[in-house]
């Protein structure tokens, strides 16, 4: 069949779809938001009406997709990792409620934090939830295995974990299709109290989701992604998780001397650990992201064969792995090229000229020069890069909605005004509800929801908030004469000062909506008008 | 048949277009091909690069490894030197000499310049003066560093044509006459 030059986020989207998925469900965040937008661009995806509108949060994405599932139907929901924490309490219960459509949750991991605040490894959510765990080596591995998650997924009663990481999100490769498999037709759970978790029921399901764990196992054993390679050299055994494989054959190219169990289906093959563990003297673990499975091996008395990886010092303990790590790990020597010229010049990310936060940031200055540095809660987005030269203009950067909750709780401890940086995209996001807290207490803060009207750092998906913000900040609450919009632009700079300066001194809490559209969407939309017209 | 390259720039300056010239026309050659990118928050003015990796075999990695990449490719002379660390003993570095200053603390041109001079094998062209003469525009300059680096691709011009026409041709056969012409211009220099 026809092959497609794919990025691993797009080939996951085609295999979805391809597998008989009904809808997907998503917020963007870098590395999945690739996989929305493909399913959105898709031209099958469109004739078949398949749901991919984006959704408010990772949270109200899975259990939208959740909803699906019950309904008898297959959906995604993909996220970024950091996401899965904000979706998590509806995650760790879909394995309690098990599923009736197949349900995949795609998990991106940023391991080395690209374009994030941790690298956390979403395995382990997949891990301590008891839930199957599918971890693709290459874009055609990602293909197949979105394609055929849900008929695992409706085989074990469970959501499936497909977990990737960014280098394999963003690298395109040849992939071949499968046929196209029909949507399932839908159709009630058998057991009408599955979805029901009252404790009694819960209790039953739990029980239900522990007996299948050996089954899940047993899965992964005879599952075709995972392979058991003959070595002819027994002095080392390697257990290669995910992309971690493609290291191991990269540094030999004639083909590996040692035995290699490469794991791309959780739980871990049993049978086939044991085995390289019986084969070989000594273990190397490799694992793109924490050493979560190395532990496990490992044990906490570590009283087996050597077992080499990121907890002795083999790998580094963070950070994602590459060729040369996994060939010093393997005791394989590369030459590098010339060291980099000493002169060379950082040049980190900055605000776009002409972006409408930094007219906002620009104004903040001045109006906070009275009360003194250290106030200012920031959001994730673009804005964070409020925190470089010149601007260095917030004080913090920690999840999504937090600038609202911080600056409240700041603002408790005493440190008034507060003030609190967010975008209107994370503010719809996770800053609503916060804002209540505050309405209700009256809190001393200064939110400021700069509104560029498109979800930026993403590459600017549509933003929820759009047209809505001034109805919604009024209808949680708070007080109309302090609900103030602002123009950011350089000619209201003085103007702007002023409504700053003015709700600083408010001592209870407002709102200052500075609105003007991300001058990268505006472009791409008028690009995009100038292509119609040209038609 | 085997080529690993390390595409070089600033956020906005085209190399993902390179990248997806060069790997349309692997593709249409049969060849295997992996292309690792860079998106996100790393894109906003930021450095850029991207790993290209072509072969007549399957590949593995998504990443080439440091000492590994046989040519760097850059639109931009600071960023060409800044992945010399990946670079093969005996690899080509061709960079465009037209620096593209958003930070303060840029180096002095002159000593960029000595860096990649001082390379056994180097190109280093103004590839925005010859997009502007050949073409009329700089916005080309990118397909004219492909054009600067195509001797060395083991790919026939023709195939390199081919794959621009299937690129641009959805914006009509005069961005495609551009880029093309951009090519030749490129290839041209590089001869000399």
């Amino acid at each position: 069949m026809q092959k497609l030059l794919l990025l691993g986020d797009e080939a996951i989207a085609q295999g979805a779809i391809d597998g008989g998925m009904s809808g997907c469900y998503a917020y963007p965040g870098t590395p999945s938001t690739e996989i929305m937008e493909y399913v959105q661009h898709s031209k099958e995806a469109a004739e078949k009406y398949l749901h991919r509108q984006w959704s408010a949060n990772e949270k109200t994405a899975t259990e939208s997709a959740i909803g699906m599932s019950y309904a008898g139907k297959r959906a995604m929901v993909c996220m970024k990792h950091v996401g899965v924490n904000v979706a998590a309490d509806a995650f760790v219960n879909a394995a309690v409620t098990g599923v009736n459509g197949g349900l995949v949750i795609l998990a991106a991991d940023d391991p080395s934090m690209h374009s994030s605040q941790n690298e956390q490894d979403s395995r382990f959510y997949g891990d301590f939830s008891l839930i199957p765990i599918l971890e693709p080596a290459t874009q055609q591995e990602a293909y197949d295995m979105a394609y055929s998650a849900f008929e695992l997924s409706e085989k074990l009663n469970a959501p499936v974990l497909l977990r990737i990481t960014t280098r394999l999100a963003h690298s395109r490769s040849g992939v071949e299709r499968k046929t196209s498999q029909p949507e399932l037709k839908g159709a009630l759970p058998k057991d009408p109290r599955q979805f029901i978790l009252l404790p009694s029921i819960a209790r039953e399901n739990y029980k239900k989701l522990l007996e299948m764990q050996p089954v899940m196992e047993n899965a992964s054993d005879e599952s075709d992604f995972n392979r058991y390679e003959e070595g002819i050299d027994k002095k080392l055994g390697i257990v290669a998780c995910g992309i971690a494989y493609n290291y191991v054959m990269e540094n030999y190219p004639n083909g590996c001397p040692y035995d290699v169990v490469k794991v791309s289906q959780y739980p871990l093959p049993r049978k086939k650990i044991e085995k390289l563990k019986a084969n070989c003297d000594e273990l190397l673990i490799l694992e793109e992201g924490q050493p979560l499975f190395e532990r496990l091996i490992r044990g906490f008395f570590d009283e087996g064969k050597p077992i080499h990886g990121r907890l002795n010092g083999a790998l580094p303990r963070d950070g994602e792995l590459n060729p040369e790590l996994v060939a010093h790990a393997l005791g394989i020597e590369i030459e590098e090229g010339k060291p980099i010229p000493e002169m060379l010049a950082g040049r980190p990310p900055a605000l776009c000229p002409g972006c409408s936060h930094r007219d906002v940031y620009n104004a903040l200055a001045v109006a906070l020069e009275p009360y003194g540095d250290g106030r200012v809660f920031s959001d994730i987005g673009c804005y964070t890069l409020g925190a470089l030269a010149p601007f260095n203009a917030i004080n913090s950067c920690v999840d999504m909605g937090a600038s609202i909750t911080m600056a409240i709780g700041a603002a408790d401890a005493g440190l008034v005004p507060a003030v609190s940086m967010i975008g209107d995209s994370t503010f719809i996001h996770s800053g609503m509800t916060g804002l209540l807290d505050a309405v209700i207490k009256d809190s001393p803060i200064v939110v400021i929801i700069s509104d560029n009207s498109t979800t930026g750092m993403t590459g600017g998906q549509k933003s929820h908030a759009e047209g809505r913000l001034f109805d919604i900040v009024k209808g949680l609450g708070v007080p109309e004469a302090h609900i103030r919009a602002m123009n950011p632009l350089k000619k209201h700079h003085e103007t702007n000062v002023q409504i700053m300066k003015e709700e600083l001194e408010h001592k209870g809490i407002s709102v200052i909506i500075p609105q003007r559209e991300c001058i990268q969407t505006a472009a791409r939309k008028n690009r995009a008008k100038h292509k119609a017209k040209k038609k | 048949m085997k080529i690993d390259i390390i595409l070089a720039g600033v956020g906005g300056q085209g190399i993902l277009t390179i990248a997806a010239a060069i790997g349309t026309a692997a593709v249409n050659k049969g060849l295997y091909l992996k292309q690792a990118e860079v998106h996100g928050m790393s894109q906003r003015g930021g450095d850029v690069q991207s790993n290209l990796r072509i072969s007549d075999k399957p590949i593995h990695s998504d990443l080439i490894a440091k000492g590994g990449a046989d040519m760097i490719l850059s639109v931009e002379p600071m960023e060409s030197l800044r992945y010399l660390p990946f670079l093969k003993k005996g690899g080509y570095l061709i960079t465009s000499t037209k620096p593209f200053i958003n930070i303060p603390n840029y180096p002095e041109l002159e000593y960029l310049m000595k860096e990649i001079k001082a390379m056994d094998h180097h190109v280093a062209i103004d590839a925005d003066q010859i997009a502007k003469d050949e073409v009329g525009s700089a916005r080309a300059s990118n397909i004219v560093m492909l054009g600067a680096a195509s001797p060395f691709l083991k790919m026939e011009m023709s195939e390199l044509e081919d794959a621009l026409k299937e690129l641009f041709g959805r914006k009509g056969e005069e961005v495609v006459e551009m880029n093309i012409k951009a090519l030749r211009a490129g290839r041209k220099m590089a001869e000399k």
